[in-house]
């Protein structure tokens, strides 16, 4: 399934998307719109072969956790197109990156723009930090370090099972502070498991602050060879570079891509409050109105209209 | 009393050769765990993946999310305790069909502390959708692989290994709970191997005319509450139950729970690790140590009938010592 834009204009749009949301309500995850826009952009508009969306485009409400007085749960991985033998499945393992997640599937036309207007509402689906039941979503990976080894797993299964379709996880460089990336890769080097990928958006930022100054994680590209994964590296930003990345021959081993990013890409207004991006909540609404107005110019959008307190 | 040896190692392999769907993975513990030979002889149906239990759960949530049905084999206390935050998000909560095996349930291991699954039960039936069995016999053993495999969502099984002694004739069936005497004193509630033990006091407690009524789970969750509240209602004394895990949360716990419930005032000894980690050594020995033993059950029912039987060590069925190094076992853990 291919979408009518290119995918600088979905990029583009998941920018304006997280920004205009992020003004309205005086915080978001808006570096992680920075860094991540061209990846999940070339994901779901390109690099991926996903079927048409199953789900409705206006999200339905929670409708409960999985249990089996539950029979009817579904999680929101029907928004990534149907599951069989040829399509691919995507996780998002930086569940915290939902909000540039939800951006993307509508500027893909998998979800509608009223799906954003739910997001972090009580009783909607569309949940701050994505669950399994949240649009694109098919497990849980709030908490960081698990999404590889599932997908290892469900891969493994897939190429038992004879599936052509691969497996891709989008990670955060975060996660490679976490011991089980390092099991998951390894394991899936020993069981040669190369139809799965992951895109990880190196942007060198974590919550408390620059990586370098919470945990130095040395030369990840080596480490990542080390523990058996083909490493391919790019700049997070530059199209071509993605595509050629993401086409590297990777045979009998999984594929990480190493996609350097930029916090602040597009937004370079956001620098004034680096190191401090990982949630952007502004400090004051004279702060708030010059974001707006800076970041809006950026972008080539209108300022978000800010209702007078 | 018939000893079987490695009753898990013939029942997992019959049942998984006929289930393609079936994979055993094991975590470097795989003649601890008696699969040795089915990785032999059915090395397209096994993964090894190594000293890494929290990728091991999340990698088997994956295969579940594929439709496969994963044995996961380690000793019990290695599946919950560092890998927790995987078994609640990617087997727990999304109720993939995953099967955990876990071997060496609380004191059967001279491990120590680090080996010995003493909260296992506590823990994992406070997870939703977690459904947890515990073998006692060999029959048992022999019958939880296929009956497990029947979940449909995840279980945690506590399994016996080496040389086990069969204690039953039929087959564990989730749910129900076997009762072994009819008795109207005093309610006695085990599981796993605490049940050998109450039944090594049986014939001296009927010599001492107490009248015991004696419950065997197999079932921790779900658990049976109505069933445990009509037993402990037809008993005149109170109840006492004996396991092989700290009283705090487990089998104790659950059947104080029950009785409160359900309003119902009887005495309840709970015995089992009160409250305290073990340490290493034999299974008698530490049986024994921690009052978790058959003298400590005679004890606890005489508390509760206010009279003393004149049973002592000697007066009960002589105590099973498995040597510390045998051929069924694979190391002496």
């Amino acid at each position: 399934m291919r979408n009518e834009k290119s995918t600088e204009e979905v990029a583009r749009g998941i920018r304006a998307r997280v920004f205009e949301h992020t003004i309205r309500n005086n915080g978001g995850y808006l570096s992680q719109a920075c860094s991540a826009a061209e990846q999940l952009a070339f994901l779901y508009n390109e690099a991926l072969n996903l079927g048409p969306s199953t789900m409705p485009l206006v999200p339905p409400p929670f409708a409960g956790v999985p249990s089996a007085a539950n029979p009817g749960y579904r999680t929101g991985a029907g928004y990534n197109g149907p599951f069989d033998a040829v399509h691919d499945r995507l996780f998002i393992a930086p569940a915290h990156y939902a909000l540039v997640a939800y951006a993307c599937l509508i500027e893909v036309g998998r979800m509608a723009p009223e799906g954003l207007e739910m997001f972090n509402r009580d009783g909607s689906s569309v949940e701050m930090i994505g669950a399994e039941h949240s649009p694109g979503m098919e497990v849980h990976n709030g908490t960081l370090g698990i999404g590889l080894s599932t997908a290892a797993g469900l891969a493994w299964g897939r190429r038992r099972l004879g599936h052509t379709g691969r497996v891709c996880v989008f990670m955060s460089d975060g996660e490679v502070q976490e011991g089980q990336t390092w099991e998951a890769v390894q394991a899936a080097a020993h069981h040669g498991i190369d139809n799965l990928w992951a895109l990880m958006d190196v942007n060198r930022q974590q919550c408390d602050g620059a990586m370098d100054d919470v945990m130095t994680v040395g030369d990840v590209a080596t480490k990542f060879r080390d523990f058996g994964a083909v490493v391919a590296e790019c700049d997070a930003h530059d199209l071509p570079a993605l595509r050629a990345a993401a086409a590297t021959p990777h045979p009998g081993r999984p594929l990480i891509v190493l996609a350097h990013s930029r916090p602040t890409q597009g937004m370079e207004s956001l620098m004034s409050r680096f190191p401090r991006l990982h949630y952007v909540r502004f400090k004051s609404e004279e702060e708030r109105a010059r974001m707006n107005a800076e970041i809006a110019a950026e972008l080539g959008v209108a300022p978000v209209p800010l209702e007078t307190q | 009393m018939e000893m079987v040896n490695r009753p898990y190692a013939a029942a997992f392999e019959a049942h998984a050769v006929q289930h393609p769907e079936v994979l055993c993975l094991s975590a470097d513990l795989t003649s601890s765990c008696e699969i040795d030979g089915f990785r032999d002889r059915h090395p397209g149906q096994f993964l090894s993946l190594g000293m890494a239990e929290q990728n091991m759960l999340s990698f088997a949530g994956g295969l579940g999310l594929a439709g496969f049905r994963p044995f996961l084999h380690s000793f019990g206390v290695f599946l919950y305790r560092r890998p927790y935050d995987q078994l609640v998000a990617s087997i727990a909560y999304p109720r993939r069909k995953v099967r955990l095996m876990g071997f060496l349930p609380g004191v059967t291991t001279p491990g120590g502390m680090t080996h010995q699954a003493i909260e296992d039960i506590a823990v994992m039936r406070t997870l939703p959708n977690m459904t947890v069995l515990e073998a006692g016999d060999a029959t048992e053993v022999e019958s939880i692989v296929a009956e497990a495999d029947t979940v449909d969502g995840p279980v945690y099984c506590r399994i016996l290994r080496g040389a086990v002694p069969r204690l039953f004739d039929t087959p564990l069936r989730i749910g129900q709970m076997r009762v072994l005497s009819e008795g109207d004193d005093v309610l006695v509630v085990t599981a796993g191997v605490t049940t050998e033990e109450a039944i090594r006091a049986r014939s001296a407690l009927a010599g001492a005319g107490v009248s015991v009524r004696h419950l065997h789970l197999n079932t921790l969750k779900p658990f049976d509450a109505a069933q445990i509240v009509d037993h402990a209602a037809s008993v005149r004394h109170g109840v006492v139950t004996l396991e092989n895990h700290l009283v705090n949360g487990g089998i104790g716990s659950m059947v104080a729970e029950a009785l409160a419930e359900a309003g119902l005032a009887r005495r309840l000894v709970r015995l089992g690790l009160q409250d305290t980690y073990a340490h290493g050594g034999s299974r008698p020995y530490l049986m024994r140590h921690y009052g978790m033993d058959a003298l400590a059950l005679v004890r606890a029912i005489e508390r509760l009938t206010g009279q003393s039987t004149g049973i002592d060590e000697g007066a009960l069925e002589a105590v099973r010592v498995e040597a510390v190094h045998s051929a069924v076992k694979a190391e002496a853990l």
